[in-house]
């Protein structure tokens, strides 16, 4: 534990959460980005309530241009390119989601306990974040999948572990930096106990720091599962997946480009959107993704 | 991180001898045992879990006689550490074993060492060449954008790279395949190699896999370096070498970048492991021979020893490249040398 709080008001100053909220809308580029998020997942959410047909119905030829009733063409098995696009957000959008929650899960506690506790649980905690970030992330989930054969359960969870290790780093050098201050001492003279501490002390204070994460953690999960299901090692056909869609359509591209576009077009608009958001929360806690990046992006 | 390697006590002092090497002993000790720690999840994800590699390979309806055969060939019938310590023995030892697919075919006995070679080399190529043009492409934009910081170029380029750096590979792939071959025709979509030759033979299917991975991991570098020359260009040194009449060029290259180098050699180095996994996407794109288009068909074959060869392989160099880039920071930023 920490010898002295005299010097508590000396430290840096830290990022607080109350200090950034909704203050990223003042760089265009994340209003941009939350318009661009907010119209991808509506699309996502709402897009199967409006798509004229079936995502598995078989409506002309492969490869068909737009034309009236396709207005994107159809795919290579002569589905309605528009209708798969509307219902092939929910899987990529979800899943990566989950995957990220995952990460919180696993990679919470463990950088709340490794920064509060210190000692040896930091040390052995620490040591198995180097040897999980040892792992290529691609990697370690074609592993994975080689293992599992195909199960989408055991890609999120996979990912959820890939995600997890960047976040303990990133949340115990906040930790390491919040516990030193002065009213955590005082609770610790009050006789609070560390899951108190922990909850209604140093959490809400390093909240900052971890809404500044979410999005990168968010964006590196749709890449690896988007990765995944291109690779044909994720979501299986006949489901209608963005990803997929790419890599099934991709043989006619000098034909029918729409059925690649399209859903291009959304993948791009997530990660991109996400990524602008992002920064704009980062810029406007005083710090950078760049700051941030790094060891939370794996790469 | 402290700089008072003066004060600290006699016996430390002894210990930390060489720093330099010692450091580095005690990274490639940590990457070994990192290593290992790998070899087993590899091991245990790849043979524990539900679906037996012989009857995997041969099918089902197939003579109970013939698995049994097949089993003893890939040491399936001993315990799970006998069949760890056997095949992580011969690993050592540089013997791959042999693939799943060239047992069944009875006259190509190859062996996964022979099955990986010509990938490896391959992977290698274009790994190497986008390194090559990452590294410098990185640093000159980077800085030349950090001494234009704030004008429309740079918000501009900022802007767009904030993009770029989190678009999918499939996704930037596809694009430049749309307008390169498929509009423009002038780059081949797929990268065959025929037989016996190599990546190099035919330079032009190069072109646009490297693209793709420089689309990858360009925007992430250049944003780095120019936040650390940012940084520095503002330092009071940086200050008192112009006011002393240092040229500009000198300022900037000699004094800011070498004092930017050290977060900037981190995130290429970061990068350059990126790419272990990246070529994985990129290779099924172009459809380009490497190892990532090996290990993925090996995994749709469930041909498992070439799935655990390749998957080493990959580890290894990714373990070996975070060694190297630890040890070239160490080199570069000689204050970290007394740190620890």
């Amino acid at each position: 534990m920490s010898t002295t709080s005299v010097a508590a008001d000396s430290l840096p100053k830290i990022v607080t959460a109350r200090r950034g909220r909704m203050r990223f809308l003042r760089f265009w580029t994340s209003r941009v980005g939350l318009a661009m998020l907010v119209f991808v997942v509506l699309v996502a959410l709402l897009g199967p309530v409006f798509a004229p047909h079936s995502p598995t119905e078989i409506i002309g030829v492969p490869f068909a241009n737009p034309g009236s009733g396709w207005p994107f063409g159809t795919d290579f098995l002569g589905r309605d390119v528009l209708s798969r696009v509307l219902y092939g957000g929910r899987s990529l959008i979800g899943l990566s989601v989950l995957a990220t929650i995952g990460g919180y899960a696993i990679g919470l506690p463990a950088g709340l306990l490794a920064g509060y506790r210190r000692g040896a649980v930091d040390f052995v905690l620490m040591r198995g974040v180097d040897v999980l970030l040892a792992f290529p992330p691609l990697l370690f989930l074609l592993i994975v999948a080689t293992g599992t054969t195909e199960s989408i359960l055991a890609l999120v969870v996979a990912v959820a572990i890939i995600l997890s290790p960047g976040l303990t780093r990133i949340v115990r050098a906040a930790v390491l930096d919040v516990s030193q201050r002065s009213y955590v001492e005082a609770a610790l003279v009050r006789g609070e106990g560390t899951p108190r501490i922990l909850r209604r002390e140093i959490l809400p204070n390093i909240l900052g720091v971890i809404l500044a994460d979410v999005g990168l953690r968010l964006t590196y999960a749709i890449l690896l599962i988007a990765a995944m299901n291109f690779l044909g090692l994720g979501l299986q056909p006949p489901k209608a997946d963005w990803a997929l869609m790419i890599s099934e359509n991709r043989i006619a591209l000098s034909l029918q480009p729409w059925a690649v576009f399209v859903p291009a077009i959304f993948i791009a608009c997530l990660v991109v959107s996400i990524n602008l958001i992002a920064d704009g929360i980062a810029r406007s806690l005083g710090t950078s993704i760049e700051a941030l990046g790094g060891e939370a992006q794996g790469r | 991180m402290s700089v008072q390697a003066v004060s600290l006590p006699r016996a430390e002092r002894f210990i930390g001898h060489h720093p330099v090497l010692s450091f580095a002993a005690r990274r490639i000790l940590w990457g070994v045992l990192t290593l290992w720690v790998v070899s087993i999840v590899v091991f245990i994800a790849t043979s524990v879990l539900p679906g037996n590699a012989a009857k995997a390979i041969l099918g089902k309806n197939v003579n109970p006689r013939e698995v049994l055969a097949l089993e003893r060939e890939l040491h399936l019938n001993q315990s799970l550490w006998g069949q760890y310590w056997y095949w992580m023995g011969h690993f050592v030892h540089g013997d791959l074993g042999r693939s799943a697919a060239s047992i069944l075919g009875s006259n190509s006995h190859e062996s996964v060492g022979a099955l990986i070679r010509a990938p490896l080399g391959n992977s290698a190529l274009l790994a190497g060449i986008t390194i090559a043009l990452l590294i410098p492409l990185s640093l000159l934009l980077g800085v030349l954008l950090a001494t234009r910081a704030g004008k429309w170029i740079d918000s501009l380029v900022s802007t767009s790279t904030l993009g770029a750096i989190s678009l999918p590979e499939f996704v930037t792939g596809s694009v430049l395949i749309w307008l390169f071959a498929s509009t423009l025709g002038v780059l081949p979509a797929v990268s065959l190699i025929g037989p016996g030759q190599n990546a190099l033979s035919s330079p032009k299917i190069l072109v646009l896999p490297v693209l793709t991975l420089l689309a990858a991991t360009l925007a992430q570098c250049v944003r780095m370096v120019r936040a650390g020359m940012i940084e520095v260009l503002r330092s009071d040194y940086v200050q008192a070498a112009r006011l002393a009449g240092v040229g500009e060029r000198r300022v900037l290259f000699r004094y800011a970048l070498r004092n930017a180098l050290a977060p900037s050699v981190q995130v290429i180095a970061l990068n350059a492991q990126w790419l272990v996994g990246g070529i994985v996407v990129t290779e099924t794109v172009f459809g380009y021979p490497g190892l990532g288009q090996l290990i993925v068909n090996a995994i749709n074959l469930r041909d498992i020893p070439t799935v655990q060869s390749v998957a080493m392989l990959l580890a290894t160099v990714y373990i070996a490249l975070n060694i190297v880039s630890d040890l070239i920071i160490i080199y570069l930023v000689p204050k970290l040398r007394t740190a620890q």
